[in-house]
C-alpha cells in the first residue's frame, strides 16, 4: 500500500468557501463600543429617553438664556398668579402665542387671592429678546432670553410662587443643581466602588473579607435616616455651595457598595483568565493589570449600572433638601423649590407649586428606560 | 438547620456593634455638642450663662469625658435596656419615645404586608398575561410609583383621603385617641389613618416585587415540565399553582429583607411629612437639635429594626425552599 496523500497544490482561499458580506465583515470588525451602540439604537424607548436626558443635560448649560426670567426675579403684584394658559389665536384671528393679562381680586370672604383672565389685554410672547439681565454662569452680563415676557407684561407658565416669582424659570435653573448632584455623586461613588471592589477582587484573602463586612453593615443601614444624619452635621455655617458639594459627597459615600460588589465578583473571575496571567508573570504592577486588563473588560456593563443608580440620587437630594436638611436657597434644586409644597394647603389652594415634581419624575423614567437599554446593550448574550 | 441558626446569629453579633460604632460617630460628628448649642441660644436670648453651672451639667451628662468612655458608657446603658437621656426634652429617652416605636413597627410591617398582598396577584397576572394591555398598564403604574418622590404622593393622597373620606389631616389616629387608652374604635381609627402612608410607603416596593415574581414566573413558564403537565391535560389553573408557582415565590421571601432598608427610610420620610407619631418626625429634630442620645436610639432601633428582619427572611427562605442547602461544602 503505497503510502501517500493528497494535497491539492492550487493556493487555498478562504473567502472562497465562506465569503463575507460588507455588512458581515463590518460587523465581525466593529469594536465593542459600536456593538453596543448598534444594539442600543434598536432599543427605541431607551434612545428617546436618551434623547430626552441629553436635552435636560444641554439646558443645565444654557439654563439662563432658557428661562424667561432670572431666579429672582419677583413679581409683587402676582403673587400665587396660577399657570397662565399659552393662545395662539384671538377672537378668530392669528397673532401668533400670546396670554391674556391677568386681573387680581382678593376675596374678601375667604381671603384668597383670585385671579381671573382679561382678555382685553394681550402680552403676545417674544423670542431671542432682551429681558431681565443675568449673569451666565456667574462670568459676564446678559439680557439674551430664547424666549420672555412682552415688555411691561408676563409670561406665568407655570403660575408664580409665594414671592411672585415665576415657576417655570426657578424649574429650569433648578435642573442645573439636580442633574449635577446625581452626576457628581456618581463618579464620588464610582470611584470608590471601583478602588474598594478592585482592591478586594483581586487580593481576596482577608481584604476581601473585610469589605465584605463592610458593605453588609453599610447595607443594613437605612439609607435615608443616614442620609440625614450626615447631612445635619454639615456645619452651618458653610457656603452653599459647600454644602452642596457635601450633599452630593454623602450621597456617594453610601452608595458605592452595589458598585464594589459587582467588581468585586467579576475581578474574581476575571483574574484567572490567561491574559491577566500573561501581564502578571511579564511583572505588570496590580494597578496596571487592574486598571488596563482587567477592568476595560466589563467597563460597560459598569457604565450601565450607574445609570440605573443615579435617579435614586436624585430623589435622594430632593427628599433631603425638601426636609430642609440638603440644600438650601439661594441654591435652587428641585428638591428646594418642591419645600414650598409642604403643607397641605398648597395642594389644595396653589397646586402649581408642585410642579417641579414633573421634571422629577421625567428624569428618574428616563434614566430608568436609558439604564436599562444600556445594560441590555452592554450583555453580549443577548 | 440548629447550626445555620446558631452561625447566622454568631454573624449578627459584629454587625449590630459595627452599627452601634457608626451610629454614634454619626451623632458626635457636629461640631459641639447639646451644651454648646444651649449656651448658644441661651445667649442669642441675652441670657447670662452660668460657666460653673454648664460645667456641672456637662460633668453630669459625662460630656467631658473622653469619647471612647462616652461610646462604653452609651453601649453598656443600650445592653441594659437604658436608652440614655434625651437633654431636650429633660426626660429619659425611653420615656420620650413611648409608643413610637411600637408603632414604627406596626407601620413597617403592615407596609410589609401590603406589599405581599397587592404584589402577588398582580405579578402572576402580568405573567399568565405578557404583552397583554392589563400588563403594560399595570407596569406603567408601577413606574410611576417608582418615580414620583414619597413625600409628594402622601401629601396628595392625604388630600384626597380628607375630602373623600373626611378622614383627619396627619397623625396615626384621631386626635380624639391621641391619649385615650386602647380600645375597639381607637384600632379602627389607626386602621382608618394607616393605609395613606402604607400606600405611599409600599408602592416602589411593590413596583419592583411585580418586576421581580413577573420575571421568576415568565422563566418557569417555559420550561419543559410545565408543557408536559399541561400537555397531559392538567387543568390550567392546576399546572400554574402547583409547580411554577411554587417555585417562583422565592423573591417573596428573598426580596422583604433586601427591601426593608428602603421600606423603613419610606417611612421615616413619610412620616414626617404626614407627621405621623413615629420615629421619623423626631429623629429629624433630635437631629437638628444635637440631642445625640435621642437621635442615636432611633438610628440603632431603625438599623436593628433592618438587620433583625434581614436575619428572619434569611430563616424563613432557609426552611421554606428546600433548594437552599445550609452548611455549605456540596459545592465548590
Amino acid at each position: 500500500m503505497s503510502n501517500t496523500h493528497f494535497v491539492n497544490k492550487n493556493h487555498f482561499d478562504p473567502n472562497k468557501e465562506e465569503s463575507l458580506t460588507p455588512e458581515q465583515e463590518r460587523y465581525y470588525l466593529a469594536t465593542q463600543w459600536q456593538l453596543m451602540w448598534w444594539k442600543l439604537k434598536r432599543h427605541r424607548l431607551a434612545m428617546v429617553s436618551g434623547g430626552i436626558l441629553a436635552f435636560m443635560y444641554f439646558s443645565v448649560i444654557i439654563a439662563e438664556l432658557l428661562a424667561p426670567y432670572t431666579l429672582t426675579s419677583r413679581n409683587t403684584d402676582f403673587i400665587y398668579a396660577p399657570p397662565q394658559e399659552l393662545h395662539i389665536f384671538h377672537e378668530g384671528s392669528f397673532v401668533g402665542p400670546f396670554v391674556y393679562g391677568l386681573k387680581y381680586q382678593l376675596n374678601m370672604k375667604t381671603l384668597k387671592r383670585e385671579y381671573t383672565e382679561n382678555t382685553g389685554i394681550i402680552h403676545p410672547v417674544r423670542f431671542f429678546c432682551s429681558g431681565d439681565s443675568y449673569q451666565f454662569w456667574g462670568l459676564f452680563n446678559s439680557s439674551f432670553h430664547i424666549f420672555c415676557p412682552a415688555k411691561n407684561g408676563m409670561l406665568f407658565l407655570l403660575g408664580t410662587d409665594r414671592l411672585g416669582r415665576d415657576v417655570l424659570s426657578r424649574i429650569v435653573y433648578g435642573t442645573r443643581i439636580s442633574l449635577t448632584v446625581g452626576l457628581i455623586g456618581i463618579i464620588f461613588s464610582f470611584l470608590i466602588g471601583i478602588t474598594i471592589g478592585g482592591l478586594a477582587g483581586y487580593y481576596g484573602g482577608w481584604i476581601d473579607n473585610l469589605t465584605q463586612r463592610t458593605i453588609e453593615v453599610i447595607r443594613s443601614f437605612p439609607e435615608l435616616p443616614l442620609w440625614m444624619a450626615l447631612s445635619a452635621s454639615l456645619p452651618i455655617t458653610w457656603s452653599p455651595i459647600l454644602i452642596y458639594f457635601g450633599i452630593t459627597l454623602i450621597l456617594g459615600m453610601l452608595d458605592w457598595t452595589g458598585l464594589a460588589r459587582a467588581v468585586r465578583s467579576k475581578l474574581l473571575s476575571l483574574r484567572e483568565e490567561d491574559f491577566a496571567q500573561a501581564a502578571q508573570l511579564m511583572g505588570a504592577k496590580p494597578r496596571r493589570v487592574i486598571a488596563r486588563h482587567l477592568l476595560p473588560s466589563f467597563t460597560s456593563h459598569l457604565i450601565a449600572s450607574a445609570t440605573l443608580s443615579i435617579p435614586s440620587m436624585i430623589l435622594g437630594e430632593t427628599a433631603l433638601s425638601f426636609l430642609g436638611l440638603g440644600l438650601r436657597p439661594p441654591i435652587t434644586s428641585w428638591g428646594v423649590l418642591l419645600t414650598e409644597a409642604q403643607n397641605i394647603n398648597a395642594v389644595e389652594l396653589y397646586p402649581w407649586i408642585m410642579t417641579p415634581v414633573i421634571p422629577v419624575i421625567i428624569v428618574v423614567l428616563a434614566f430608568n428606560f436609558f439604564g436599562d437599554g444600556l445594560r441590555d446593550a452592554a450583555d453580549p448574550y443577548r | 438547620m440548629l447550626s445555620y441558626l446558631i452561625q447566622r446569629i454568631l454573624i449578627m453579633i459584629p454587625t449590630l456593634f459595627a452599627i452601634s460604632i457608626i451610629t454614634f460617630v454619626i451623632i458626635q460628628l457636629p461640631p459641639g455638642d447639646y451644651l454648646s448649642t444651649y449656651i448658644a441660644e441661651l445667649q442669642s436670648q441675652g441670657e447670662n450663662v452660668d460657666i460653673a453651672k454648664i460645667e456641672a451639667l456637662r460633668a453630669q451628662y459625662g460630656l467631658d469625658k473622653s469619647m471612647i468612655e462616652q461610646y462604653w458608657f452609651w453601649v453598656f446603658g443600650l445592653l441594659q435596656g437604658d436608652l440614655g437621656f434625651s437633654f431636650e426634652y429633660q426626660l429619659p429617652v425611653s420615656e420620650v419615645v413611648g409608643d413610637r416605636l411600637l408603632l414604627t413597627l406596626i407601620l413597617n410591617f403592615t407596609t410589609i404586608l401590603f406589599i405581599w398582598l397587592v404584589s402577588f396577584p398582580i405579578g402572576i397576572y402580568s405573567a399568565t398575561h405578557q404583552y397583554s394591555w392589563g400588563d403594560y398598564g399595570l407596569t406603567f403604574i408601577g413606574f410611576i410609583g417608582l418615580a414620583t418622590p414619597n413625600f409628594l404622593l402622601a401629601l396628595v393622597l392625604l388630600y384626597f383621603a380628607n375630602v373623600w373620606f373626611g378622614t383627619s389631616i396627619g397623625g396615626l389616629m384621631d386626635p380624639f385617641y391621641i391619649d385615650q387608652p386602647w380600645s375597639f374604635a381607637k384600632i379602627l381609627s389607626i386602621l382608618e389613618h394607616l393605609w395613606v402612608p402604607v400606600v405611599v410607603i409600599g408602592t416602589s416596593g411593590t413596583a419592583s416585587m411585580i418586576r421581580r415574581l413577573r420575571a421568576n414566573m415568565l422563566d418557569e413558564l417555559q420550561k419543559q415540565y410545565v408543557i408536559t403537565a399541561k400537555a397531559k391535560g392538567l387543568h390550567p389553573l392546576k399546572a400554574l399553582i402547583k409547580y411554577p408557582l411554587r417555585t417562583s415565590l422565592n423573591p417573596f421571601i428573598a426580596d422583604i429583607g433586601n427591601m426593608l432598608p428602603q421600606i423603613i427610610s419610606g417611612s421615616a420620610i413619610v412620616s414626617m411629612v404626614l407627621s405621623l407619631p413615629t420615629t421619623g418626625p423626631m429623629l429629624i429634630s433630635a437631629l437638628q437639635s444635637q440631642d445625640m442620645y435621642l437621635a442615636g436610639s432611633f438610628l440603632i432601633f431603625l438599623a436593628m429594626l433592618t438587620v433583625i428582619g434581614m436575619f428572619l427572611s434569611d430563616l424563613a427562605l432557609a426552611w421554606l425552599d428546600p433548594r437552599i442547602r445550609l452548611g455549605g461544602g456540596a459545592s465548590k
